[in-house]
């Protein structure tokens, strides 16, 4: 960019998240609310990447038990049995049943460690103050931010073959303590996406065309 | 009482700020159907659509109708050695509850139910409000939270929780798919298109400001 990119806060103005008017603060004031929609705006969101920091510490946390505690339990004449996610891919592969298998293992298992991952680096990024390689970083966290509900996928899974495998005393299936944990993950992390501010990216950058300019 | 402090709109109102990066920029006049994307990050800024607000609104009805039957009938039912069950959408979320798993119930009942039905109806109120000349407040203040139950609206997403659950159960049980699998499907399509015909920009441009309500209420007052 030319020496004439400048960025909304470099000039005091405001651009609004939600309806897209740009205004300028009251002087003296850091914030103040959009005159059209009401929304109220700040130069970044606050204490953005501490709040993404939290979310996304708490969402490693309970990665742990999502997927060492068994998410479903089933009971037959034979017995009761426990799996967790990943004996849930386990058992889908079959012959016929892997494209399942893989769509399970993607959505439950790879993109939430993925999510948090990508993520941390972002948040890593923009602490260190980074100035490279900006658009591939702001394209990983338009990816995060798409491909995250896909992860609830599992929760459904789970939740549709608990209440319709109800066939006592031949068969049930019952949701295991995993469950909740694995809910918390893909949750905490979408809250996580939602907290972090995509423009923090591009800041240093920003400020340092601004010092060449 | 919030603050009350409202920022000064700048006065060329083509100037925007890319909501990724911040950079300010000038929003060129666009063609039907023509997008805008930012220089710097490449995040679309506007896309201009054409009869948006009539447009959505037929899909929304389409969707609040498909969503009211998707709802009412069964989506998946088995039969075993002469036994049956069958569940519903909200059923789901009830068996959860049941058996203690009450937060995952709720957010199942959430994401699944609560969530795209307020996306259909804030829509439906949001495109009925923007007829009127001006477009009221209550439009503005819809639209500001309409984003959130787009994001927690997972009907999609439940849709193919559904499928890999039906083809898990086919191993053991004879499954039989339900007429609400088949209206989700339709479901997922219309709200997509309903999503991809609605242009904000244009309810925002027609929309009553926030800041006239203040000034109003402050006249109100002295008289």
């Amino acid at each position: 960019m030319g020496a004439g990119a400048l960025t909304a806060m470099q000039q005091g103005l405001q651009g609004c998240d939600i309806c897209g008017l740009l205004s300028r603060p009251t002087p003296g004031h850091e914030e103040g609310r959009c005159p059209r929609c009401g929304e109220t705006l700040e130069f970044r969101k606050r204490a953005c990447v501490q709040r993404a920091w939290a979310f996304l510490i708490a969402a490693a946390v309970c990665y742990v038990p999502a997927n060492v505690l068994p998410v479903l339990t089933t009971t037959t004449a034979a017995g009761a049995s426990s799996d967790t996610i990943l004996q849930g891919v386990v058992l889908l592969w079959s012959p016929t049943g892997w494209p399942l298998s893989l769509i399970v293992l993607v959505a439950s298992i790879m993109i939430p460690s993925a999510k948090i991952l990508a993520l941390g680096y972002l948040l890593i990024a923009v602490q260190r103050g980074s100035v490279k390689s900006n658009e591939q970083r702001t394209r990983l966290y338009r990816m995060v931010e798409f491909i995250g509900r896909w992860s609830m996928v599992d929760v459904f899974v789970d939740t549709f073959t608990a209440a319709l495998v109800q066939l006592k005393p031949l068969m049930a299936v019952e949701p295991g303590p995993g469950l909740v944990f694995f809910a918390a993950v893909v949750v905490l992390t979408m809250l996580a996406v939602e907290s972090f501010d995509p423009r923090l990216i591009w800041d240093a950058a920003s400020a340092m065309e601004a010092r060449h300019a | 009482m919030p603050d009350e402090h409202y920022n000064q709109p700048v006065a060329d109102r083509s100037l925007i700020a890319c909501p990724h990066c911040d950079l300010l920029q000038h929003l060129p006049n666009l063609a039907s159907a023509a997008s805008a994307r930012c220089p710097r990050c490449n995040e679309e800024l506007w896309r201009r659509r054409e009869d948006s607000l009539n447009r959505t609104l037929a899909l929304a009805v389409t969707a609040a109708l498909l969503y009211l039957v998707a709802n009412a009938v069964p989506m998946l039912g088995l039969t075993v050695v002469g036994r049956e069950a069958a569940t519903t959408v909200i059923g789901g979320a009830e068996h959860l509850w049941q058996v203690g798993q009450v937060a995952v119930a709720i957010l199942v009942l959430f994401t699944a139910i609560v969530a795209p039905a307020l996306q259909i109806v804030l829509m439906l109120a949001i495109v009925l409000g923007t007829r009127r000349q001006p477009a009221p407040r209550w439009a503005g203040t819809l639209l500001r939270h309409h984003g959130t139950t787009q994001t927690w609206s997972m009907i999609e997403v439940m849709m193919l929780g559904v499928l890999v659950a039906l083809v898990k159960i086919a191993d053991y049980a004879t499954v039989i798919p339900g007429t609400a699998l088949f209206v989700l499907g339709a479901l997922i399509v219309v709200l997509a298109a309903m999503q991809a015909s609605f242009e904000p920009r244009e309810v925002w441009e027609k929309i009553q400001w926030a800041e006239a309500g203040t000034r109003d209420r402050a006249l109100d007052a002295r008289s």
